[in-house]
């Protein structure tokens, strides 16, 4: 019965060599002659001015998920907006297409209501 | 095709009013939550509580015993759900009682969070059970996983609480991964989500093998990392650690009976055909828990983790039952197999929590009773709650007449009917191992001298409920054929070998 887990383990095999030898290659066939210049963070222009690695503030975190909620909020109401006139004339999905986009804008509003009671939109 | 010519059959919600009730419950104690000023959470913890009570009632009026699919078939409603839904409704009411104190007494975990992310994993353990669609049951896992991940999470100011929370992220994420890829592959082997229709085309012989057993080890990898078996239980030791006794109660006990609900979906309802393949997975997977369960939790000073790894072994025994169902395509014992594991793993439910609950029962403000030496002498300090935590040990080590030899026992039969001897040896064996760590607590409480004089201060009715909890473990061992007969009819209605 092993022999069913062949595919598996070729499978594995497979992806890591997809994964290895991109990097093998870059790094057995390129030239490198490094400068400064080019080991510069920002090759273009731009001098590095501060290390990276630094402690930043947890306000851009949520800043980032808030803005994913709403950023999937209108991925869903964007293509229901431009169907909204079939869905209101097609006498099956009236109330449902309707209410359906309702119940998933108050679920969000609640969040909403949430993240901003619990001060999390006052950036000071 | 305009939108009037598409076909489209409005969903029936009834069978899924449960969770609506719980969905709407929860965005209210949100909304409640943020205008209460009461630091204790009174309001907020008792409307959780009615939330539960209130899931219980609407449960109970939509049980029927038939099998009702809805959301054009991504769900299901059968006795087995709704068995498992009151089941876990009550863990999570006794759960919630034995941590009130304990969360009460610790500022960051005592806010609103706590119980509106226990209503929301809940929700999505809801979800699970009665999933019929491997995007339904993702769905659930997701829901479940993430609100358990900000719960370990709740105590940031604790150096373990976080790392805990991050190992669990990450190794999270990584079995939510496997699982989604898995089931990828089996969509393309087989071209469709809902289980029903993926057993029935299996069945037609049609799918690609190769490509079906690499979507199945995929599947069953993500579906032991969420059970916490061996090789995939890297996290359980370090989360039931590092979370705060109140949420290690919680990830303990209610989701392992979620993860029964969707191993059972997946593997006996779905791919039912490929038993040959994945029983050999699950056999071995079940051995080594058993066998690093027993072992490791020998070596544990800490309470919680020797309980993590009394939970891999006890998850180890519940999938020998779920893998000796079919034997070369032989469903005679299937009913007997899959119902013992589900005695199996209501069982290790109750005693998980009478177990964490007694370490909540012990700590207070400022002391954790982690430590295996806090409960030196405990017969001494309070003789009843001594012999209550003796109880729950016993069960669990699988001492007769206490609920967990019954369990055991019912497993180990249907392993000796499938015939395989060796591995019924084997579980005795080191379930017999694992005894000592089990009689070694109760020889601290017994013979050792108390270490802490301090007496054991806690609301009345968590020491009530404790109490209950240990008396349930000794009567249900005395009378277990109600339980029994509960687990055989849930099986026997719900799953589609038997319809």
């Amino acid at each position: 019965m092993l022999e069913n887990y062949f595919p598996v383990l070729i499978f594995i095999l497979v992806g890591a060599v997809v994964g290895a030898l991109p990097l093998i290659l870059g790094w057995v066939v390129s030239p490198s002659r490094p400068d400064s210049e080019k080991l510069s963070p920002y090759e273009c222009g731009f001098e590095a001015f501060e290390d990276a690695r630094m402690k930043f503030d947890v306000r851009y975190y949520l800043i980032a998920i808030l803005f994913i909620l709403f950023d999937l909020e209108i991925a869903f109401l964007f293509p229901w907006a431009t169907i909204f006139k079939e869905i209101v004339s097609t006498d099956t999905i009236k109330w449902f297409g309707f209410a359906e986009m309702m119940v998933f804008i108050a679920i969000l509003v609640v969040g909403f209501v949430y993240a901003w009671v619990k001060g999390a939109l006052d950036w000071e | 095709m305009t939108l009037a010519e598409m076909p489209f059959i409005l969903p029936d919600l009834r069978p899924a009013s449960a969770e609506l009730f719980v969905l709407a419950m929860a965005c209210l104690i949100l909304f409640v939550d943020l205008f209460v000023k009461d630091t204790r959470r009174t309001a907020v913890f008792a409307l959780t509580q009615l939330t539960l009570v209130g899931a219980a009632v609407v449960t109970w009026a939509g049980t029927s015993g038939e099998v009702v699919y809805t959301f054009s078939n991504m769900y299901v409603h059968d006795f087995l759900a709704d068995m498992l839904k009151q089941l876990l409704y009550l863990t999570d009411i006794i759960v919630l009682f034995y941590a009130r104190a304990y969360v009460v007494d610790r500022p960051l975990l005592g806010r609103g969070e706590f119980y509106t992310l226990t209503l929301f994993a809940t929700l999505g353990m809801m979800v699970m059970i009665s999933a019929n669609h491997f995007i339904t049951i993702f769905l659930g896992v997701e829901l479940l996983s993430l609100s358990l991940y900000a719960m370990v999470a709740l105590n940031r100011d604790s150096a373990t609480a976080a790392e805990a929370a991050m190992k669990y992220l990450v190794l999270g994420a990584l079995a939510s991964g496997l699982m989604l890829y898995g089931m990828s592959m089996i969509y393309g082997a087989v071209g469709s989500l809902e289980i029903g229709e993926v057993a029935e085309r299996l069945q037609a012989g049609v799918a690609n093998h190769s490509i079906l057993v690499l979507g199945l080890v995929f599947l069953v990898a993500g579906l032991a990392f969420k059970l916490g078996v061996v090789p995939f239980h890297m996290w359980i030791p370090d989360v039931y650690h590092g979370a705060p006794t109140a949420v290690g109660l919680f990830i303990g006990t209610a989701p392992k009976l979620a993860a029964f609900a969707i191993v059972l979906r997946i593997l006996a309802n779905g791919l039912l055909t490929l038993s040959y393949d994945w029983q050999m997975m699950l056999l071995i997977m079940a051995v080594l828990s058993i066998v690093l369960g027993n072992v490791a939790a020998i070596a544990q000073h800490n309470f919680k983790r020797m309980l993590a790894y009394s939970a891999i072994a006890h998850m180890g025994f519940m999938l020998l039952g779920l893998a000796v169902g079919v034997v070369g395509g032989d469903a005679r014992f299937t009913l007997n197999a899959y119902s013992s594991a589900l005695f199996y793993v209501v069982i290790y439910v109750l005693s998980s929590a009478g177990a964490f609950g007694m370490i909540l029962l012990m700590a207070r403000a400022g002391f954790e009773a982690e430590d295996l030496d806090d409960y030196k002498g405990l017969n001494r300090r309070n003789p009843w709650f001594a012999a209550m935590l003796m109880m729950l040990m016993l069960s669990m080590a699988g001492i007769p007449f206490f609920v967990g030899f019954f369990a055991k026992f019912a497993v180990l039969q249907a392993v000796v009917a499938s015939g395989q001897i060796w591995l019924a040896v084997v579980a005795v064996i080191f379930s017999l191992i694992g005894a000592f760590y089990y009689l070694r607590v109760v020889k601290l409480m017994y013979f050792d001298a108390p270490a802490d004089p301090t007496p054991i201060q806690a609301p009345l009715e968590v020491k009530a409920l404790i109490s209950a909890n240990g008396l349930a473990v000794a009567l249900l061992g005395l009378f277990p054929d109600t339980l029994m007969w509960f687990c055989l009819l849930a099986i026997r209605l719900s799953l589609s070998v038997f319809a």
